[in-house]
């Protein structure tokens, strides 16, 4: 057997060289024969009701293709956690973007024109907008009273601490949309044939997530829909429910016109059609003891959810449990709640309610230390989770994570006291003032609570005919390096060089479903998997007297080919069996919520010019316990990633909303940052390792995306000496904070001049 | 964003791409992209935004950067362009593709065949760039999966390749 280690190594991307020679086939890339390209006819106000449909003139309707929800040959909806949300509208519509009619043409260029010439007159309903609107519930536009889904989390006795409290702390923080913006818009192909059924081609994260709705909405049986995987040009999250809502259209189009249709969409359509991130209000009320102990606290989190159910709960679910952050709550009481509003629905965007949740959490823990005297360092060393200690959900932390000295390697890394001494001195005159900002957090992997057991994911691996082995999951390649990672881990557990593995397709004629690509749970929880089924190819070889214990590459080549040769199909398959000792009680919110949570430290060295109240990151030191790095090179680089990304969320990136719908929709005026406006972003690791993933690995891929932004805004407000508590925080947003603070000292100054 | 169909009647246009002379049947506003990947097959140019911010439609005209979805395709007649397909020779990668992998510079792929290209470009100005001139000179070209740092790497590490080779 390979002696050498295959996991750990930064090994090459599978897919590397056909994206960097420009061979890789994303959907649009695609060309059916006969093709017909689709459009969408939306609606163009936030909420009514349809009255009449016009096709005007000028356009040759007789060569389009038209498909209105009549056409729909199942139930009229995009099948998630409920089914509430209409594939197309036909009597109210409740979103500026809501989709009402789908075109077809062979000619792509009369689309646009063809969608203009159609004219929806509607009766307007009076719309809601935000989450507040939505509270006052004068107008209910979802079940009785606009409320999606609550959670309530409580530990202890959280009445009983307000009297006890040297301090009671209270804040309140806000996080606006954002936009996924991977660089491939979304897209789909849709075949349709009476005796093969449908097939979808697309750029998507969860093949089975669409399989599902489309089963329902085109009333076909399962075997009759396939769903393949294109390579994908990012997703984020993005392409996790959405992509459904676009199959759907697709395959109604390929279904009524007998002709396979391409519908691609545009960055403008993109950007204000699909989901973006949830917008939130969190509000933190906290008892402290005078030597800095938190005694307990109420946090109440509100998510916008937009028109539809779509996959709020889930969000708000992860934003509740991570409200309390890596700290140690003796008693809480967390009230989560997702409401409605006239907005297109906001949807999964890496982190998933976490970093809504945290951003609160993390600006607040400053402002308890402002108001105890103690440090930010010394507030949060004071109150971090320790080994035993449990969780806000009473989860008992096994690991023996030192969140303590994770904080001071950060420190060191980072030279925080020394830049602290110079910036108090330097901040003191220019027209420049600097600071330093901490964010210590946490990440759950896999799904919340009892998610994993109902997914009940299944991996296979094959042994082919030439000796090679093959690994069979709907799990998605689009950028984190699932394909290179899962390799690595069966040629890990079968002794193989890593070029003996190869991937299959994610096509759900091929591959079983391993569960959807999101929650950071496919290295930890999928590769698990894979790495059970891998044992169970070696395992068969050797029990069939093909192989013995201890083998070569070549001799499992030889033992698999005359495996295969003898048995014509050679697959081990391997499901998910939820560990014995996790459990989790969906009644009371209580229990194991995650299997495994990452840790991580970020800090950040902000300079703020007082001309033009910009914000440039000096340095950014980014630490974190992820378990064992399975794959250092592509594990770093989802962390800068993710950083990067949280940068523009905290920094740049502003959806400007009118009437529910983005006006910015456009790379132009939606700004995210480029390779010039970023630091150099310093990643760190610390490997604990976890029993319950693949070589002791947890998941990666959202935690960068929780820290940066109240990292980034404790330095802004370090600096400046004003509190900020809302993200994005644009240059302006700084002016007139500073501004307003400046009219308040002048007031009291005026007053104490006036004699008081 | 794709509305620049019919005008002015279609004409025939010639011009380089990769070494070899094409010639096309095309409305003259048609742009570059699109008559690059559907008429000439070339799909590693990609459409992020079309409107010129993103980069990822990247190709070099006659040695210049330019986004083809801001070219109409008059605008190329009698130029030599040099998209992605063209970079390799061969199955040999160019030492920028073969940087871009050991440094991970590519996670999902949308956005490598322009910054590549955007990649080459600069190191054809600037042989031996330092970390801010590479991350200036890249500002054109929009990555949401890697955060830049192992792509200015990857250009990093093909300079020096280059020079010491």
């Amino acid at each position: 057997m390979n002696s050498e280690r295959i996991v750990g190594r930064s090994v090459p991307r599978k897919e590397g060289r056909d994206k960097v020679t420009g061979r890789s086939k994303y959907v649009d890339d695609m060309v059916l024969p006969n093709m017909l390209f689709g459009a969408t006819v939306r609606s163009q106000i936030p909420r009514g009701r349809i009255n009449k449909i016009t096709f005007g003139p000028g356009i040759a309707w007789d060569e389009f293709v038209i498909v209105s929800a009549k056409d729909i040959p199942g139930k009229n909806c995009i099948a998630l956690i409920g089914d509430d949300q209409p594939c197309l509208a036909n009597e109210f519509v409740n979103h500026p973007e809501e989709p009402i009619l789908l075109l077809a043409h062979p000619d792509r260029h009369l689309l646009p024109k063809a969608v203009e010439a159609v004219s929806i007159e509607c009766e307007a309903l009076p719309a809601i907008f935000n989450i507040e609107e939505s509270e006052c519930r004068s107008e209910v536009i979802w079940g009785e009273n606009n409320i999606f889904k609550t959670y309530l989390i409580e530990k202890g006795d959280i009445d009983g601490v307000w009297s006890k409290a040297d301090f009671i702390v209270e804040g309140e923080y806000t996080t606006g949309a954002q936009e996924q913006l991977y660089i491939e818009n979304n897209g789909m192909i849709a075949a349709f044939d009476g005796a093969q059924g449908l097939t979808v081609w697309g750029s998507l994260q969860c093949p089975y997530y669409i399989h599902k709705a489309l089963i329902g909405l085109c009333n076909l049986p399962a075997e009759k829909v396939r769903v393949v995987q294109m390579e994908t040009g990012g997703a984020f999250g993005g392409k996790e429910e959405y992509p459904s809502m676009i199959a759907a259209h697709a395959a109604l189009l390929a279904m009524k016109s007998g002709r396979p249709v391409k519908l691609i969409y545009d960055r403008m359509e993109d950007m204000a059609a699909t989901t973006k991130r949830h917008p939130s209000r969190t509000r933190h009320r906290t008892a402290v003891t005078r030597d800095g102990k938190i005694l307990g606290g109420e946090i109440e989190s509100t998510i916008d959810g937009g028109a539809y159910l779509t996959l709020s709960p889930v969000v708000l679910s992860r934003g509740a449990i991570h409200a309390g952050g890596p700290y140690h709550w003796p008693n809480v009481r967390i009230r989560a709640t997702a409401v409605a509003t006239n907005a297109p629905p906001h949807g999964a965007f890496r982190g998933f309610g976490a970093p809504q949740s945290l951003f609160a959490m993390e600006r607040h823990m400053d402002r308890i230390a402002e108001a105890t005297g103690l440090s930010p360092i010394e507030i949060r060393r004071r109150n971090f989770l320790r080994t035993g200690d449990t969780t806000t959900t009473e989860q008992v932390v096994r690991e023996p994570i030192d969140l303590g000295k994770l904080l001071d390697r950060g420190l060191e890394i980072s030279d925080y006291h020394s830049k602290k001494k110079r910036f108090a001195i330097q901040n003191k005159g220019g027209d420049t003032r600097k600071g330093m900002g901490i964010a210590t957090f946490l990440h759950g992997a896999g799904f919340t609570g009892s998610g994993e057991r109902y997914l009940s994911s299944v991996v296979g691996v094959e042994g082919c005919a030439d000796g090679s082995v093959r690994v069979l999951v709907s799990s998605t390649e689009f950028g984190q390096g699932t394909k290179t990672v899962l390799s690595q881990i069966a040629a890990e557990a079968l002794g193989l060089p890593y070029d003996s593995v190869s991937m299959g397709q994610a096509d759900t004629l091929e591959v079983p479903n391993s569960g959807p690509t999101v929650a950071s749970r496919t290295v930890m929880v999928v590769g698990k998997l894979v790495q059970s089924a891998a044992l169970g190819i070696k395992q068969t070889l050797i029990s069939s007297g093909l192989l013995s214990e201890a083998y070569s590459a070549d001799e499992f080549r030889a033992a698999c080919r005359r495996y295969v040769s003898e048995h014509h199909q050679f697959r081990s398959w391997s499901r998910y069996e939820a560990p014995a000792d996790i459990f989790w009680d969906d009644e009371k919110y209580r229990g194991e919520a995650y299997a495994a949570f990452a840790w991580a430290v970020y800090i950040a060295e902000v300079t703020v010019d007082l001309t033009t109240f910009s914000v440039s990151i000096d340095d950014f030191v980014a630490l974190q316990e992820v378990g064992k790095v399975l794959h250092p090179l592509l594990a770093t680089g989802q962390i800068i990633g993710g950083v990067a990304q949280a940068i523009g969320f905290c920094l740049y990136e502003k959806v400007v909303w009118q009437n529910g719908r983005m006006q910015n929709n456009q790379m132009t005026n939606y700004i995210m940052p480029t390779s010039s406006d970023l630091p150099a972003i310093r990643v760190f690791f610390e490997e604990l390792g976890n029993v319950y993933g693949a070589y002791g690995a947890k998941g990666i891929g959202e935690l960068p995306m929780d820290g940066p932004a109240p990292a980034i805004v404790n330095a802004v407000s370090d600096a400046l000496g004003v509190h900020f508590d809302s993200v994005p925080l644009l240059p302006e947003d700084i002016m007139d904070k500073l501004d307003s603070a400046r009219l308040a000292v002048a007031a009291e100054e005026a007053d104490v001049g006036g004699g008081r | 964003m794709n509305d620049s169909g019919p005008g002015p009647a279609k004409v025939e246009i010639s011009f380089a791409v990769n070494g070899e002379t094409k010639t096309v049947r095309s409305y003259p506003m048609e742009r570059l992209l699109d008559v690059l990947r559907r008429d000439l097959g070339l799909t590693g140019a990609k459409e992020g935004c079309g409107e010129g911010e993103c980069g990822s439609c990247a190709v070099l005209m006659d040695g210049m950067l330019v986004n083809s979805c801001l070219v109409p395709v008059l605008q190329a007649e009698a130029s030599s362009i040099v998209t992605i397909e063209g970079l390799s020779d061969g199955e040999t990668l160019h030492i920028l593709q073969q940087a871009f992998i050991d440094c991970g510079g590519a996670q999902c792929g949308i956005c490598s065949p322009g910054m590549i290209l955007a990649a080459s470009h600069l190191l054809n100005q600037n042989a031996d760039p330092t970390v801010e001139e590479i991350r200036e000179g890249l500002a054109g070209n929009l990555c949401r999966c890697t955060g830049y740092s192992q792509i200015v790497e990857a250009v990093a590490e093909a300079a020096r390749r280059r020079t010491s080779a």
